[in-house]
């Protein structure tokens, strides 16, 4: 399958998705007014705890559900002076947690130069790894040990505990390739050892809302021990957001409608005040910085008085002070027990 | 009226029906929250009970909102089936039982 922009499908512009959203195809109330039910209109920073490094689109799967509309084909990825940039930041802020996706962020030639940079600093660091670029060539075959000798964190997505639905969802073989890379994380002591964290991502292979995620971290953990021995640490249930990839799907399989109107139907207004775009920062593959992943793919730049939008020229005390950019896709993250990226957030 | 008996938009205004009785209306809701919240079963299993009877009583509105439900709870598409299959044994052992009473029947009357 090719990514939305290689196809050069409408929906890979982000004005097209915001338009679709905000004008063609509303669907109210907003987004904006529910806020300001609660007096959470205008949004703010509460801090910033998670630096969010997007390091590129590129990527060796191309799945239905991807906000990042990342693929082979795409070839965007964060250069080495820009994580430099990156660098500085935290380093002369003293953040703590930076948290690495993608795209697979292991494809960037610079990957493994950051993360033993950033383990020098003595940072938490995540790596968003989508387990089968692992197997996908053998230059990744040592990633696990290389996780483990840098003490990352591990998130990694697994839809379902069967291969039925992994497969609808991020493409043929993926599961039996998953469960591979799960027992090589394993087998160098991620999920048994308690240092080496190994969290899987739900996210739901339909227009469904994920459901309670103590419950389905219970039965993914019975059954994934029972039939194929592997074990993880914590299930994050995350909602799939009305956005890139997504978006086409609820288009083209008509559930468009039925979706916003269930996430509007189920905003929970403690999610609203838990969001994750209060306490994280996220840069984009090219420095930009946003309020979240999925303001980044909808190319909607974070807006100071007296900052600037690039990593290169941030001034951190004005990030605070900025209102963070919503929009009807903000939906997703407090609907119903409310989703980041670090899963339900209440 | 409609034209039609059933309209999937009317799903979602269920809880209307305190329109009408809003004591009871709210006994109900309390009562079936609290049906469905974890328990001794878990609120997957419950929900693969409510899809079985869902079909054992062709409610399409029960069908529609307890696949949503059972898909939620993270049950897969074979113990959906089964669920479903559940159902149509008790459904067709509950005709096929009373066999038993036809066979009496039979055996009395005939020499």
């Amino acid at each position: 399958m090719a990514s939305l922009a290689k196809q050069q499908h409408p929906l890979a512009r982000s004005e097209a998705q915001i338009n679709f959203l905000e004008k063609d195809c509303f669907i109210g109330p907003s987004f904006k007014e529910k806020l300001a039910e609660q007096g959470l209109f205008p949004l703010k920073p509460t801090e910033i705890e998670i630096f969010q490094m997007n390091l590129g689109k590129m990527c060796n799967q191309t799945c239905r559900h991807c906000h990042v509309d990342a693929g082979p084909d795409r070839k965007e990825i964060m250069t080495q002076e820009t994580m430099l940039q990156c660098l500085d930041q935290i380093k002369s802020h003293g953040l703590k947690v930076v948290d690495l996706t993608g795209g697979a962020p292991e494809m960037n030639p610079y990957f493994r130069w950051l993360v033993e940079e950033l383990s020098s600093l003595g940072v938490h660091i995540i790596v968003r790894c989508n387990l089968t670029i692992i197997l996908a060539n053998p230059k990744f075959h040592d990633l696990p040990q290389f996780f483990k000798t840098n003490n990352i964190e591990v998130i990694s997505s697994l839809p379902h505990f069967t291969a039925v639905r992994t497969n609808a969802q991020r493409g043929s073989q993926v599961f039996e390739k998953s469960i591979q890379a799960l027992k090589l994380l394993n087998k160098v002591g991620y999920g048994r050892e308690p240092t080496y964290l190994l969290n899987l991502v739900y996210n739901p292979s339909g227009a469904f809302l994920p459901g309670d995620q103590l419950a389905l971290e219970k039965e993914f953990k019975t059954r994934l021990k029972s039939t194929y021995d592997v074990d993880f640490n914590q299930l994050f249930t995350i909602t799939n957001l009305p956005i890139s990839r997504y978006l086409d799907y609820l288009q083209q399989s008509g559930n468009y409608e039925a979706y916003m109107e269930n996430l509007i139907a189920t905003y929970n207004p403690t999610a609203a005040k838990n969001v994750m775009c209060r306490n994280t920062l996220s840069i984009g593959w090219d420095g930009y910085l946003y309020d979240c992943d999925f303001n980044q793919m909808l190319d909607m730049k974070i807006v100071t008085n007296n900052s600037g939008t690039h990593i290169s020229n941030i001034d951190f005390k004005s990030l605070q002070s900025r209102n963070i950019r919503i929009g009807q896709h903000c939906f997703g993250c407090t609907a119903g027990a409310g989703s980041s990226c670090g899963g339900a957030t209440t | 009226m409609n034209s039609t008996y059933y309209d999937p938009a009317d799903l979602k205004k269920f809880g209307e029906i305190e329109e009408f009785q809003p004591d009871l209306a709210k006994k109900f809701f309390d009562y079936y929250g609290d049906v469905f919240s974890e328990g001794e079963l878990t609120s997957r299993e419950k929900s693969l009970i409510a899809l079985a009877v869902s079909h054992a009583i062709q409610c399409p509105y029960c069908i529609d909102a307890y696949t949503s439900d059972s898909l939620e709870k993270g049950a897969s598409e074979g113990q959906m089936m089964e669920a479903v299959h559940v159902s149509a044994a008790i459904r067709g052992g509950a005709s096929l039982v009373h066999g038993v009473q036809m066979m009496n029947k039979v055996k009395k009357i005939t020499m």
